[in-house]
């Protein structure tokens, strides 16, 4: 057990290490959803009542299109200089590796999140009607829905022709469930409408049942050569 | 096998030809919605076939991951392309009938959009197998149709909490169905059921033979027409150049 835990955290430790010196992912995922806030103002009106209505859409639907940034590169960089090979030699367990690599993806998008929402809020003249807090709460289940995925499929897509491509291919379609429920539980809290309950217990479903998947079939997709 | 299959074909066109003959001719006219409702004899069975095929897929995934055996994979493959088939014939057909009944094409229901979602995630399975063209795409193929099969309840669940507008399940649903019409419902339930199997059978059929053809020409390649490894012959061999194609005798 404490095996697990030392390589997962030395991986962790590793990659943010690396981000932190190149700051390639967080600036290019900062600048890539500030365009994506930008556009869709033009594209709606976001002054009105309704921006509540489709804040919740906006911002998931943005942090969903610039994680994928951050996933593509996830293993692309162990590419070079065969590190996954040495990876898949080496007796650490692949669901360390698995795990160190999810939370060095959900450290990324949290602090993309933190950073940006602040400025949604500005833009659209954000003001919760509902119990606030709970947003917390959804965020952090939905993004972990998104990376925990995301990670998983970013190992497969690397093994295809246009990798860059084909991880949105595989993500999306399965992330629907979660998005939904990230979007709705917003959208309900923004408006004061409803209870988010249900969305966050969905959520809460998602990771379970997929982080569960993930741990399971990740030393398969690893050990695909 | 081969006379095999062409006794199950005529047999398949037939019932295909009466299930069609009964549903557009025998079965009564439903008293609202007119003629329109025909379509319910092709839609509902064609997405049963779908659903059933899907089930197959996943069957034959996980049976791959077991026992990492050849012939499930190339039967995952068969089942998910015919089965995006008939979930495509599903998802045609649904909005004729809807236009006129419902008076709009389509709408997010929990049955349409669960549909719409299975159709994407078999559709992005397909994709997977056809940009990754090496010896692991059956291992990752079998692991996202584990994915889409554990997506498919949360999907269903996250469309449930809104009001679902689509007409009540026959099977199972306690709807009221004229003992005429279920009887040709039934018909046409068994020759779309038989269509998909043969379907799918053969799709199979061929998707074996030509692993088995490239097997064989990789292996030509490798080892010369006469079945010796090409080492005096290396300039007619495509792959003579590279040393490795000496190969294991």
């Amino acid at each position: 057990m404490s095996s697990i835990r030392s390589i997962t955290a030395a991986t962790l430790v590793k990659d943010i290490r690396l981000e932190w010196r190149s700051r390639d992912a967080i600036n290019s995922m900062l600048f890539f959803s500030l365009l994506v806030v930008v556009i869709f103002s033009f594209s709606f009106d976001p002054n009105a009542e309704e921006s509540r209505q489709i804040a919740g859409g906006l911002i998931w639907v943005a942090f969903l299109f610039a994680a994928v940034v951050a996933l593509n590169q996830t293993w692309a960089r162990e590419l070079r200089n065969q590190v996954l090979d040495a990876y898949r030699v080496s007796p650490a367990p692949a669901s360390a590796l698995f795990i160190a690599k999810a939370l060095g993806n959900f450290i990324l998008v949290s602090l993309l999140e933190a950073l940006m929402a602040p400025l949604f809020v500005i833009f659209y003249n954000l003001r919760a009607l509902g119990p606030a807090w709970q947003l917390i709460p959804v965020a952090i289940l939905g993004t972990w829905a998104l990376v925990v995925n995301g990670t998983f499929f970013a190992a497969m897509s690397i093994r295809t022709r246009s990798r860059e491509i084909m991880l949105p291919l595989l993500l999306f379609p399965i992330s629907i469930p979660a998005v939904q429920s990230m979007v709705e539980a917003t959208r309900v809290i923004l408006t004061g409408d409803a209870s988010a309950r249900f969305w966050i217990v969905l959520l809460l479903t998602y990771d379970v049942v997929f982080t569960t998947a993930c741990l399971a079939l990740f030393d398969t997709i690893l050990q695909a050569e | 096998m081969k006379k095999a299959f062409s006794i199950l074909a005529v047999f398949s066109a037939l019932l295909l030809a009466y299930a069609t003959y009964q549903a557009l001719v025998v079965a009564p006219t439903e008293r609202t919605m007119g003629d329109v409702q025909r379509i319910f004899y092709y839609h509902v069975p064609c997405a049963w076939t779908a659903g059933c095929l899907f089930c197959v897929n996943l069957l034959a995934s996980i049976a791959y991951l077991t026992w990492k055996s050849s012939k499930a994979d190339a039967l995952a493959v068969s089942a998910a392309e015919t089965g995006v088939v008939f979930c495509s014939v599903v998802l045609v057909t649904g909005p004729i009938w809807a236009r006129p009944v419902w008076g709009i094409w389509w709408t997010w229901d929990m049955r349409l959009t669960t549909t719409l979602v299975l159709w994407l995630i078999y559709v992005s399975y397909l994709v997977l197998r056809k940009f990754s063209d090496s010896a692991q795409t059956p291992k990752l193929a079998a692991v996202l149709a584990i994915f889409g099969a554990l997506d498919v309840p949360l999907v269903y669940f996250s469309i449930w909490f809104f009001r679902t507008q689509h007409p009540q399940p026959v099977i199972g649903g306690g709807g009221s169905l004229d003992p005429r019409m279920l009887r040709v419902f039934l018909i046409n339930l068994l020759a779309f059921s038989f269509l998909g199997a043969m379907i799918c059978w053969w799709r199979f059929r061929l998707e074996v033979f030509q692993r088995e053809l490239d097997e064989a020409l990789a292996l030509e390649a490798l080892l010369g027409p006469d079945g010796l490894p090409q080492v005096s012959a290396r300039s007619r061999s495509p792959l003579g150049k590279s040393p490795s194609a000496t190969g294991p005798a």
